[in-house]
């Protein structure tokens, strides 16, 4: 069976065909074609077995001079569990300030990816409010 | 129970104008508006023309307060601090007919004492500006533009100055009279549930609904047809190549179709064309008929071309009609025995605008004649306002923001409205709390990027001015929500359960502490 | 009024980058002007992974994409003023700007413009129906999400299959609305491939090519739209309309440049690109006068928009000694598929890339360079996609310096 992948990995995204023979056989039996450099192969046997992705969202911050900062995971996590992440996530509060790069979660529901801070946020107001 | 001396039912340019000339008498005035704005129906949904006068039949309502109302508005703009500009207008044509039809009204409006008219030929055209199509025209010096959005939220705001209180998000139900009390009850909805006020007088100003209310109050519920008409808002890019408003002949009816007029603030307006609708409020625009507008504002504007577009808007002209013959009737301005305490004013349609002070002062005098109140000493007809920042020189934004740093804050970037204006407007007399409220005052969000830079700015600076919850924030209508609440709520506060409350709640209270503070001085002898 | 090398009105990234390679190539009175609070400019609202590919060789979110500018910038030393809109730009190269600090009046030897772009609005294509609330275009969803902490609603339609648009879509489901579907008017997606896998097919949000919005309904809050067929002339098939509810309405309709300062200031503009017309060192026609980024052309990446204004630092470091460039005298055209060709004019004495997009999507096209009759270069693609900008590297030793230079792509 010939499958089409579009790798994600970066903005080229190129159309890599795999043929498969089962759905069980082994990497190096697989005929790879379409991508223009490794990570693409890399990529679509990642997507065969065990789709992974990052996620980009917020969150909470206390005494900020913006309401949320954004974050991220170090490193994808199992596709089908991108929800139950995003639910973790949800329940952090951080309070101000926060920089780029703090962990806010360690190894976010043992999937091996820590939840980081993409956006500095320092302390103040975000309502600014100045009353004549 | 609020008790009122006159009731003006209806926010719109006439009702403002009421109200307003009401406020020159020691009378406690409200006025009832369904919309969470003043001039929300077809007050702002025009062309935004002062008219001349050239178009009505002798001796009709309309064709009186038409050029009574043309004559004194240089005083009036002045007075009321807004912006307007006596530019004239081309009536072109192209054809014998045309000219025909023009000398006609031509003719017309000398009976109706419009003064300086003249014909003209391709040449003067191109003299009074080189981007008017058309073979000769006639040249009506006395037109002009105004804003008709910031006219009418002048006259409620010199009018709330004034003494009048305005109640928004009231839906008028139904008007009683209490035998016993002669006192009228009026019904409203709101967001709240219902309102009941008590007046000894009612004026009905409510536009589209003018027939409803008519009917409540007794009279006919008079028969109306709804011309609708579409139009393009085009680029300030646009506007710059046309200074005039040119018009094409009239038909045989006197109507007008498609034309281009330079807008107050440098834009220009395609449109309107005319089809009939039922929908008393069917503003919706629609393709064939911006296709047809395209079509047709190419030969009012050679330059016309799509990356002008910025925006599209409809109104509609609800005029009496004869129910026999179908024939369009005069404005009606009314008041009898049998309906005592009453003004009814239907079929208030083109020129509004130019005959909203007219007709407030005829509508009033049928009050003034019979009640005789004291004239209201502490009546300012002037309503104080401030340059625009846009509008300052380099020397007096320097001294603008030296005076006041928030002018040094553009938060609308395309129409260069500052954080200090924003905040005025947000701040403003009447209490108006909408995103549109707003842009209606500043003109932020109107410019070409249509708020996209400066509409979440504005929102944030509604939530934290007025304390408001995200879900409390409305665009312009009373269900016009613009979030569902926080994307990340703090959970241990539980702010959300707040939002999503506001949500079904609809709008917020009208009216800010200073109103009513000046309500409560009402009974304290405040006009002696 | 003050005095200034380079005036570099907008600190996002190519403001930044400009601002860094100039420093590096010894020019130290620079000065950014910046109409937000913060450096990084559109940037800090893009929180999705995934920049940073070609310039950094890792992938990185918008705020830490910006983060490196701006460490950069702070860490030189290089002036900057944030809350500041620059409201005025004559041809002489005078600045005025609005700050609650004051006033600013600023004579610059050279002007970097670094505006970026604006999104296309709901007027600009006019679409029918009424005016509801709940119809916002994608990066304004963005901002009040990403930046205001307010979700903007609950049952959303995306119209235009722009990068923001399914980055939106993603950034909604994630969020807990519910996307319908993107609808795109062109037979083509006009995002790049790996969002339309990433933000739509992971999520099962469908793409429908060849459909439009064809009216909004609603009056206070929108309440449904009405999606129909596109024949190939892109008109609205009569009967294939269908009607999804929802109550929001995201616009991912294309970016146009922000150039109301380049106009001011005398600047001519490039039809084809909608931004100011340039030459290989990226001066517009105002001598002294320079673009880049997305206010130049809409470019695909933001490494990309670095890279270009990296490029540009060195035209106005060459410019600033006596305050003139040689001349440009050959025109760059392209042909019928090409389009966003950058620049405008060239000397055909230097090195020199081009930049643009295809018109339409191409499988194994050649893209030829030519002066005259004379062919200069070509180069064999698989495949061209609207939604990718090309960047075609010209050596000056394949330049004559006589004829204009033309671009084609053959299919």
């Amino acid at each position: 069976m010939l499958r089409t992948f579009t790798c994600i990995l970066c903005p080229q995204g190129c159309e890599i065909q795999v043929e498969l023979q089962e759905e069980t056989a082994a990497t190096r039996d697989r005929k790879i074609t379409g991508n223009r450099c490794p990570r693409g192969a890399a990529y679509v046997t990642q997507e065969i077995e065990a789709p992974v992705r990052n996620i980009a969202t917020s969150v909470l911050v206390e005494g900020g001079e913006l309401p949320l900062a954004s974050v991220r995971l170090t490193r994808p996590a199992p596709r089908e569990r991108l929800f139950d992440v995003m639910g973790a996530i949800k329940k952090v509060k951080v309070a101000a300030p926060v920089r780029e790069g703090t962990v806010v979660i360690n190894d976010v529901l043992g999937l091996g990816s820590d939840v980081i801070v993409t956006k500095t946020v320092e302390r103040g107001s975000c309502d600014r409010t100045v009353k004549p | 129970m609020e008790t009122y001396d006159v009731m003006v039912i209806g926010a719109g340019v006439v009702g403002s104008a009421v109200a307003r000339e009401l406020s020159r008498y020691q009378l406690r005035i409200g006025v009832l508006e369904k919309e969470l704005d003043v001039g929300c129906g077809n007050s702002s949904r025009n062309t935004g023309m002062l008219h001349a006068g050239f178009t009505y039949k002798p001796g009709s309502l309309k064709a009186e307060c038409a050029v009574e109302g043309n004559r004194e508005f240089d005083q009036v703009a002045k007075e009321l601090g807004i912006p307007f500009s006596r530019t004239g207008k081309l009536v072109v044509g192209f054809t014998e007919h045309d000219r025909e039809n023009i000398e006609k009204y031509k003719a017309i409006g000398e009976r109706n004492g419009v003064k300086g008219m003249r014909m003209i030929d391709k040449e003067d055209i191109a003299r009074i500006d080189p981007n008017a199509g058309g073979e000769f025209a006639m040249f009506v010096p006395s037109s002009g533009i105004l804003d008709p959005m910031q006219y009418t939220i002048a006259l409620a705001e010199n009018a709330c100055m004034n003494g009048a209180r305005f109640h928004f998000g009231n839906r008028v139900t139904s008007i009683r009279r209490d035998r016993a009390s002669s006192l009228y009850q009026v019904v409203a909805a709101t967001a709240q549930g219902t309102c009941t006020y008590q007046t000894r007088w009612v004026i009905n100003c409510a536009g589209m609904y003018a027939s409803v209310v008519s009917a409540m109050l007794g009279y006919p519920d008079y028969p109306v047809k709804g011309f609708k008409g579409e139009y393009y808002v085009l680029d300030k890019k646009a506007g710059a190549f046309l200074h005039v408003p040119v018009y094409p002949a009239p038909n045989d009816k006197g109507g007008f179709s498609t034309h281009a007029t330079p807008t107050i603030d440098g834009n220009m307006l395609v449109g309107p064309d005319s089809y009939l609708t039922e929908g008393l409020e069917d503003y919706k625009v629609t393709k064939e008929h911006m296709d047809g507008l395209f079509a047709d504002g190419r030969k009012m504007f050679r330059q016309m071309q799509r990356d002008y577009f910025i925006r599209n808007f409809a109104g509609i002209r609800w005029k009496r009609v004869d129910p026999e013959t179908g024939e369009v009737l005069d404005f009606l301005l009314e008041a009898d025995d049998a309906h005592p305490n009453t003004v009814n004013l239907v079929g208030i349609e083109s020129p509004g605008i130019t005959c909203a002070l007219p007709l407030a002062r005829r509508a009033v005098a049928k009050l003034v004649e019979k009640e005789k109140p004291k004239p209201n000493l502490h009546f300012d007809p002037v309503r104080k306002t401030k340059k625009r920042f846009l509008e300052m020189d380099e020397a007096e934004r320097a001294a603008a923001i030296a005076a006041d740093p928030r002018y040094g804050e553009i938060v609308c970037r395309c129409e260069t409205v500052t954080r200090a204006e924003i905040l005025a407007a947000i701040h403003n007399p009447l209490g108006v709390h909408t995103v549109t409220g707003i842009k209606n005052r500043t003109r932020a969000t109107m410019g070409r990027c249509q708020g996209g830079y400066c509409q979440t700015r504005i929102a944030q600076m509604l939530q934290e001015e007025l304390g408001l919850t995200p879900g409390q924030v409305r665009y312009s209508k009373p269900d016009s929500w613009m979030f569902t609440g926080r994307v990340r709520e703090d959970v241990v506060n539980g702010a959300g359960k707040e939002a999503a409350q506001a949500i079904r709640a609809g709008m917020t209270a009208v009216g800010t502490d200073d109103q009513m503070a000046d309500l409560a001085s009402f009974d304290e002898g405040r006009w002696d | 009024m003050r005095k200034v090398d380079v005036v570099i009105i907008g600190g996002g990234p190519a403001g930044l980058a400009a601002a860094v390679e100039l420093y590096h190539k010894g020019i130290r009175d620079i000065l950014i002007l910046e109409r937000e609070k913060h450096l990084g400019g559109i940037l800090r609202q893009c929180i999705h992974d995934g920049f940073g590919l070609t310039r950094f060789g890792e992938t990185l979110s918008g705020p830490e994409y910006a983060s490196r500018f701006v460490r950069q910038v702070q860490a030189l030393g290089i002036p900057y003023q944030t809350d500041t809109t620059v409201l005025t730009l004559t041809p002489q190269k005078q600045i005025y700007a609005a700050s609650s600090a004051g006033y600013l009046a600023i004579q610059a030897k050279a002007v970097i413009l670094a505006m970026g772009c604006r999104e296309r609005t709901r007027g600009a294509i006019s679409i029918p129906g009424t005016r509801p609330a709940g119809v916002y275009t994608a990066g304004v969803a963005q901002a009040y999400i990403n930046l205001q902490n307010t979700m903007v609603g609950r049952e959303v339609v995306i119209l235009g299959s722009g990068d923001i648009g399914m980055i939106m879509a993603r950034r909604l489901t994630l969020e807990g609305a519910h996307v319908q579907g993107v609808f795109e008017i062109q037979p083509y997606p006009s995002g790049l491939a790996r969002n339309i896998e990433q933000c739509l097919h992971d999520y099962q949000i469908p793409l429908h090519l060849s459909h439009s919005v064809t009216e909004i309904k609603g009056v206070d809050r929108l309440e449904s739209v009405v999606v129909s067929q596109v024949d190939g002339s892109l008109c609205p098939i009569p009967g294939t309309e269908k009607e999804y509810p929802c109550d929001t309405l995201i616009l991912s309709v294309g970016l146009i440049p922000e150039n109301e300062l380049t106009w001011m200031s005398g600047a001519k503009e490039d039809p084809g690109t909608r931004g100011p017309e340039v030459d290989e060192h990226f001066q517009t026609t105002v001598p002294g006068i320079f673009a880049a980024g997305n206010v130049l052309h809409v470019h695909d990446l933001v490494d990309f928009v670095s890279l270009e204004a990296e490029e540009l630092a060195d035209g106005v470091a060459r410019y600033l000694p006596a305050e003139g460039l040689p001349d440009q005298p050959l025109l760059v055209r392209g042909d019928g598929m090409v389009a966003q060709l950058i620049p405008g004019r060239i000397s055909g004495k230097e090195d020199v890339t081009l930049s643009f997009r295809v018109r339409r999507p191409v499988r194994g096209c050649t893209i030829e360079l030519r002066q005259g009759d004379k062919v200069i270069k070509t180069i064999k693609k698989p495949k061209a996609l609207p939604a990718e900008m090309l960047r075609i590297p010209v050596a000056a030793g394949l330049l004559d310096g006589q004829e204009d230079l033309e671009v084609r792509v053959l299919c």
